[in-house]
């Protein structure tokens, strides 16, 4: 395993703080309402078990969208994808205290991790039933296709235009970059905005992403590689041996407003948390011992005595890996927030790092959900944070008092 | 002795090592030559059935082994080309042993995949509940790659050993430019002494043609096809999809002299605006991409009367050419009438999230050969258009410094500045 880590924390100017937090889940949206799900007597998870059968779905909560994406025309040229990352991403600038500030929104950098926008399923079931009655399918692809599918609708599926609808309807115009790779699109969006603010490249940044887990296509993705679970709901680390490949996945998005000290304090806002140190990793899964990879990125940041907030996905080997190699350091104070909020792909990362400054902020005490992790989990200065994608990348990082 | 950093104290970043693939060929050489001959590689499509289709064009990559397969097999197989002649020239065997960035179109399950799917699916089931069960029922990972944005990465990863957690970028039209800066930054931030950058896009689909052609976008002068990408010209009517990959092994000048790497040229500045106007259409004012030039060249320590010729984006849409000149004339004034100004695209294409690499590719070897490819089919000038294109014959010049553009929907501008000589 080969970790990369960022520079070491350090008191100063540079070290890049949480000033912004907007989340939604099926928990619900923002930072109370995380904080209150997660410190509940009995945290609960919401489930959809009907919509998607065989799978079982964490659905968005109702959401109104024009409370963050004012124009209507906007918000037509979007579908549900794009909303809840442009909705999250309007969450965290005003958490941040930076919405429609003009000057701080059009010198913000922006980093997005993406996968695609839905496809229109009326339109690809129509063209599936008719090829079986037809041998030229090229054909009739073009003929469906051109008189069929609405023409803005491809906006609404590229990767990046996540982003161009950030810079369309908050005016973040900085910079606007795109990752793409499932779970390590998310690490890699965190990991290269706290890399500038520790280097100096940048001063302020909106990163993050968001999952819409609800449409078929979105299943499908994880359906060919057989990863879903298709048993009776069960938590993220209780899965294994049960049908499926344990992967529950839930609709969800996380956008983190990050500055430099400098920048945060120049404008008097203390902020959430610190995010120190960022390992990532690409172990050959193939070859490789994952748990001694995910093992030896935990050594890189001295995360052995802090309590753990786990992205682990629940999908059966990268889970098992995980909990081996926390097992392995005495890791006992964990949460594994999948259970609660379902497996949220390129947002798990950015919602893992949300969910770990938003508990420090609070010193929060987290409630037991899950048999595998049973004891409560006091929050002090320090939460290590973990992301092991379901099928390859890897990823942590300290969040730690600001 | 030389400085191994830059007016700001970075680390200076080099490019020592090249690879191109595009409709024209597979290999800078082949690529070169086509290039200043002022060869198109636009032709009819014979990938898929062009019937219903107002364009049945394209610059399509035909001739490899993944042609046709699916879109990431085709990505994956320029890109390792693109990478290996680029790694091979630098002289770096072995693994790599810096990070990855490549830039590359978001994938999906392709038609052929999908028909597939349904027809292994239960006739009592329709739509998606038939795929998604078809899809359980096939086991391993036949499709996984396709519907995976970070496979092709991954494999990539492997092929030449780099290290870390490799990051794939989409900015649409500007991926090929933002994977380039982001492994400068990383040189930059001193996480490393070289990257290696690739761009490479192989989605030339009937759907993506037809997505693009919904929204006006693609040429439909189908006839003679090397006619239709014509730049600057007041008949242009679209771009001409098209795919193809560039490679670029991005060092710091200390490490690349250290071991005595031959240096093809410097990566001096990169700089962008994101554009809040529209989804596909560009603030009016040309703000934005003005703003991306002037970073640059400010990312560069560099004076708008220090660049020696531009790369444009000059896709050949009539949006496009008309709001970079807009933009270029607003950041050089009145000399931008006598600096060149050329669209590779005239010849290849637009090659999307390839296109920034590629075009970075193309400027480096112009520095170095002293020779700026034409704008080809340049034969009815748009006279709201004043800037000198190269019009279709390639010209000898020394040229010591380019600005290359890259501009893409959703707002996205990055615009990169190279130099042929360390300063």
């Amino acid at each position: 395993m080969r970790a990369a880590t960022s520079h070491d924390p350090r008191m100063n100017q540079h070290d890049a703080i949480i000033t912004g937090i907007g989340i939604v889940s099926s928990l619900g949206e923002g930072p109370e309402a995380h904080l209150s799900a997660l410190t509940a007597p009995q945290p609960r998870p919401v489930l959809d078990t009907e919509r998607f059968v065989p799978y079982t779905v964490h659905p968005l909560p109702e959401i109104d969208w024009g409370s963050q994406i004012a124009k209507r025309g906007d918000l037509r040229q979007m579908e549900a994808w794009q909303r809840l990352g442009t909705y999250a991403a309007g969450l965290a600038l005003d958490d941040a205290g930076l919405k429609g500030d003009e000057a701080l929104s059009a010198t913000m950098d922006m980093i997005v991790a993406a996968g695609g926008g839905e496809r229109d399923v009326a339109v690809d079931g129509d063209i599936l039933e008719a090829s079986l009655q037809r041998n030229d399918r090229g054909v009739l692809i073009n003929e469906k296709l051109t008189t069929e599918l609405r023409p803005t609708l491809f906006l609404a599926q590229l990767s990046n235009l996540l982003a161009g609808n950030i810079s369309i309807v908050h005016k973040v115009t900085g910079s606007s970059r795109t990752f793409m790779g499932e779970e390590g699109a998310g690490v890699s969006a965190i990991e290269t905005a706290v890399a500038r603010i520790h280097a100096g490249q940048s001063s302020h940044l909106l990163v993050g992403a968001a999952f819409n887990t609800e449409h078929p296509d979105h299943l499908l993705g994880y359906e060919v590689g057989g990863a879903l679970h298709r048993d009776a709901w069960a938590p993220v680390w209780s899965r294994g041996g049960m049908h499926g490949g344990g992967v529950v996945t839930g609709s969800g998005a996380a956008f983190l407003v990050i500055e430099s000290r400098a920048h945060a304090t120049g404008r008097g806002r203390a902020g959430y948390a610190a995010v120190g140190k960022v390992a990532s990793g690409r172990a050959r899964r193939g070859s490789e011992d994952l748990a001694m990879a995910i093992g030896a990125m935990i050594d890189a940041l001295g995360g052995s005595a802090l309590p753990v907030m786990s992205g682990a996905s629940g999908a059966h080997s990268a889970t098992a890996a995980e909990k081996t190699s926390l097992d392995g350091r005495g890791l006992q104070s964990v949460r594994g927030f999948s259970t609660l909020t379902g497996h949220l792909k390129e947002a798990q990362f950015p919602f893992a790092v949300a969910l770990a400054a938003i508990a420090v902020r609070h010193g929060a005490t987290l409630a037991p959900f899950d048999p595998a992790f049973d004891a409560p989990v006091q929050v002090q200065d320090g939460v290590l944070v973990t992301t092991v994608g379901s099928r390859r990348y890897e990823g942590a990082a300290v969040v730690s008092a600001a | 002795m030389r400085s191994m950093t830059d007016s700001f104290g970075r680390p200076i970043v080099v490019v020592t090592g090249i690879g191109i693939v595009t409709s024209l060929g597979v290999g800078k050489d082949e690529n070169w030559a086509a290039l200043t001959a002022g060869k198109s590689g636009i032709h009819p499509i014979t990938r898929f059935p062009t019937d219903h289709l107002n364009t049945r064009i394209s610059g399509m990559v035909d001739f490899l082994a993944s042609s046709g397969r699916s879109a990431s097999a085709l990505t994956h197989e320029m890109a390792e080309l693109a990478g290996r002649e680029a790694t091979g020239q630098a002289g770096i065997g072995g693994d790599f042993g810096g990070p990855l960035f490549l830039a590359a179109p978001p994938v999906e399950l392709g038609w052929n995949q999908r028909f597939d799917l349904y027809r292994r699916g239960s006739a009592d089931q329709q739509g998606y509940a038939r795929l998604l069960a078809a899809a359980h029922a096939v086991p391993g990972e036949v499709y996984e790659d396709d519907t995976q944005f970070g496979a092709v990465v991954d494999r990539l990863a492997d092929t030449f050993g780099t290290r870390g957690l490799p990051i794939t970028t989409s900015t649409a039209c500007a991926s090929g430019a933002t994977a380039i800066q982001l492994g400068v930054e990383a040189i930059r931030r001193g996480e490393s002494d070289r990257a290696l950058a690739i761009g490479a896009d192989g989605s030339a689909t009937a759907e993506a043609l037809i997505r693009f052609a919904l929204l006006s976008a693609l040429s439909t002068q189908n006839d003679p096809p090397q006619k239709a990408s014509k730049p600057f010209s007041k008949d242009r009517d679209g771009f001409v999809l098209a795919e193809g990959s560039a490679a670029l092994v991005l060092e710091s000048l200390e490490a690349a002299t250290a071991r005595g790497a031959t240096i093809l040229g410097v990566m001096r500045g990169c700089g962008e605006k994101a554009d809040d106007f529209h989804r596909t259409r560009s603030k009016p004012d040309g703000s934005p991409a003005i703003a991306a030039v002037r970073a640059a060249l400010a990312d560069a320590g560099m004076a708008e009367d220090e660049i020696d010729y531009v790369n444009a984006h000059g896709t050949s849409t009539p949006e496009n050419d008309k709001m970079e000149h807009l933009s270029l004339s607003t950041v050089f004034g009145e000399r931008i009438r006598s600096i060149p100004v050329s669209s590779n695209k005239s010849m290849i294409g637009h090659t999307l999230s390839a296109a920034g690499a590629i075009e970075a590719a193309i400027s480096l070897m112009t520095m170095r050969e002293g020779v700026i490819p034409p704008t080809i089919n340049y034969d009815n000038p748009d006279p709201a258009i004043d800037l000198d294109v190269v019009p279709n014959v390639r010209r000898e010049r020394a040229v010591a410094s380019v600005l290359s553009n890259s501009f893409g929907f959703g707002g996205q501008n990055a615009c990169l500045v190279m130099t042929r000589e360390p300063v």
